[in-house]
């Protein structure tokens, strides 16, 4: 063995040791034990004084939505010169948020960041729904909801084919390869941790559906071997695919002529906003529930305190974005442009611009600090701020950019109406719903990748087994 | 050698055990035969001789597939079932075909690789000797089994049973088929 002990490098001192990412010297035994309690267990009061709330709210999404199917679009406030509103706010908003499920799960995933583990599952479900949520808007806001099968390139005896040059038809391609691609990863990672419960289930009925879904999974290392290849390829792709999605969302508004859309910082800025806001959500679920599911020590302080770094990092270049929009609008000397800029920083919807920069520029820069980092109430409000300050920034570019453009005469204010309220709080509804399911009835926590980072699973570490000699 | 029994199954407590006993069937020459675990273990590929997965080739294929589909479809639509002028741009362009192709091609490469994966995997399955097994239940939890089927031509009852011996196991017995 002294080869060996040799060819390794030394453990690191003590001051540069990193904590573990499963704390109290947790066992593989226990990581199943504990999630699965969340599934097995009773339901908890808390999750129906949420479910509750959130199943009514979802009720009213669906009243909204056959109320505005049977009237029409006219029942929102989108009237000229705002020709798009809050539904386009809220589309951009949800898909933003589903990003970090899809950064967390790809992007970490490739960099190698084993701290991820402990939440991706959590963030990809919630990716999933924030999409779902995104999805319903633009399949509604085209006025004639039943005639959506006109973007698909359908053989039809009117022989019409949809026009590909428009990003509108971008953005159809580009959503739903992101909603089926981010459930096919979620899904592939689900099918090692629904054998654990069928393994585990008490009654048929688990049994029979958990075994259906675990498609015969037995843990084979030749399975693993080629479950590990598939799943890098799936982190591999949706790389891509994450960052092409919120560009292509971009090129809605910078490949037209307006002033404030026709920009080219578009794609990496609405990237980065994304990114920001999807972890906001991340920490406005995660907070919450590692206390109610006792899952303290899988969602570490040092979990947060990552997630915190992440969305400082991520805050910042939309602040750097925000100032370079700035900069561009009076270097570009075009009348129109600084004024589109002018009028959202002192305009009548200055208080919109204001909040944003205040939410999403400032307030992360806490994040600075540890003692914020580590202080949970500040971090969760925080985190719903983050996501108030990016519907504010969908706000200000959607509606300060389409309310005063080139004609004075064009010029009018915007208004939501009743119904637009109602359908953004019912698509709340249907997001906090699905959520509570899926942590009622699916693994909450990735158990098998958990698994795979603690030091017992890990055949040169004493903790798993490894004899003397190694270190 | 008994018809009905599917393969005689070994379970470890610790990654490192099984890792070693794995060493050393495959150092015995043994094929059909497998190492069941909670979680991927790192090394496991080389413990067993296992060659990289081919699964990428799927996916690649995949991808393929998808990219061309994409422009050609476009092709097919706007420039040669229904040519139509639009804003006075040519008829097809590859970079307003782009986009669409680009969320093909990962749309495919995610069908091929999942679909390969499956496929090599011999997924799904309903039915398996070791999920009837009431030991192996374990094996999606804390232990670490390792089975030599029947039908390996070097495999019989007493030997092998034997070379497990030898490799530390804390409880070896056979699964009915």
């Amino acid at each position: 063995m002294s080869a060996e002990t040799q060819i390794q490098a030394p453990m690191p001192p003590a001051e540069l040791a990193r904590e573990p990412l499963v704390t109290n010297n947790r066992n593989v035994a226990w990581v199943s034990d504990q999630v699965a309690a969340i599934i097995e267990g009773k339901t908890p009061k808390w999750w129906w004084a949420a479910f509750i709330p959130s199943f009514l709210m979802m009720c009213l999404l669906g009243a909204m939505l056959l109320y505005k199917t049977s009237v029409g679009v006219g029942v929102w406030g989108n009237n000229h010169p705002t020709m798009w509103g809050w539904d386009i706010i809220n589309f951009v908003w949800w898909i933003g948020i589903g990003h970090a499920g899809t950064l967390i799960s790809a992007i970490l995933f490739l960099l190698r960041q084993r701290w991820r583990t402990a939440v991706n599952r959590a963030a990809e479900a919630m990716t999933i729904f924030a999409v779902m949520c995104a999805g319903i808007y633009p399949a509604l806001h085209t006025g004639r909801e039943w005639l959506d099968w006109f973007l698909f390139p359908i053989p039809t005896s009117n022989s019409l084919w949809p026009q590909f040059r428009s990003p509108l038809m971008w953005d159809v391609f580009a959503v739903s390869t992101y909603f089926t691609v981010s459930c096919l990863f979620w899904y592939v990672g689900l099918v090692p941790d629904l054998a654990i419960f069928r393994d585990r289930a008490k009654t048929k009925m688990r049994k029979f559906l958990y075994g259906l879904f675990a498609l015969g999974w037995t843990g084979s290392n030749r399975h693993w071997s080629n479950y590990e290849k598939c799943y890098l390829i799936l982190a591999g792709v949706s790389t891509p695919l994450v960052l092409s999605v919120h560009s292509i969302v971009s090129l809605d508004f910078a490949v037209s002529q307006l002033p404030g859309w026709h920009t080219t910082i578009f794609p990496p800025y609405f990237v980065a906003g994304a990114i920001f806001s999807g972890f906001g959500m991340v920490l406005t679920l995660l907070i919450p529930l590692r206390k109610m599911c006792q899952l303290e020590d899988i969602i570490t302080m040092r979990h947060i305190d990552l997630m915190c770094k992440v969305t400082l990092a991520t805050g910042s270049i939309v602040g750097y974005a925000y100032i370079m929009e700035l900069f561009i609008a009076w270097y570009s000397g075009s009348p129109y442009e600084r004024y589109a800029f002018l009028n959202r920083i002192h305009g009548p919807y200055a208080w919109g611009y204001w909040t944003m920069m205040s939410c999403n520029v400032l307030l992360p820069q806490l994040f600075w600090f540890k003692k914020i980092r580590q202080n949970l109430l500040i971090v969760f409000i925080a985190s719903i701020l983050v996501n108030i300050g990016m519907w504010f920034e969908r706000f200000v570019i959607i509606v300060i950019s389409l309310h005063r453009d080139f004609l004075p005469s064009n010029w009018g204010y915007f208004a939501p109406t009743w119904v637009d309220i109602g359908t953004f709080l019912g698509t709340f509804g249907l997001f906090f719903t699905m959520f509570l399911l899926f942590m009622r009835f699916l693994p909450m926590i990735a158990v098998s990748e958990v698994k795979g980072v603690t030091p017992q699973s890990d055949p040169h570490h004493p903790l798993g087994g490894a004899k003397g000699g190694h270190h | 050698m008994n018809p009905k029994a599917y393969g005689i199954l070994a379970e470890y407590d610790t990654p490192a055990d099984i890792m070693h006993a794995a060493e050393k069937i495959r150092d015995a020459g043994f094929r059909k035969w497998d190492v069941f675990t909670p979680f991927p273990i790192h090394g496991m590929d080389h413990a067993m001789g296992l060659k990289n997965s081919p699964v990428g080739w799927f996916g690649f294929i995949g991808g393929v597939c998808g990219y061309t589909t994409g422009m050609l479809l476009i092709w097919f639509c706007n420039a040669f079932d229904y040519p139509l002028i639009i804003g006075g741009k040519p008829l097809f362009s590859p970079w307003a075909a782009f986009p669409p192709s680009y969320e093909l091609t990962i749309l495919f490469t995610a069908f091929g690789s999942i679909g390969g994966m499956m496929f090599l995997n011999k997924l799904p399955r309903l039915h398996h000797p070791l999920l009837k097994h009431a030991r192996f239940e374990k094996a999606t939890h804390d232990k670490f089994f390792l089975v030599i089927e029947t039908a390996d031509a070097k495999y019989s009852e007493a030997e092998t049973r034997k070379l497990l011996e030898t490799t530390g196991s804390k409880h070896i017995e056979m699964v009915e088929e």
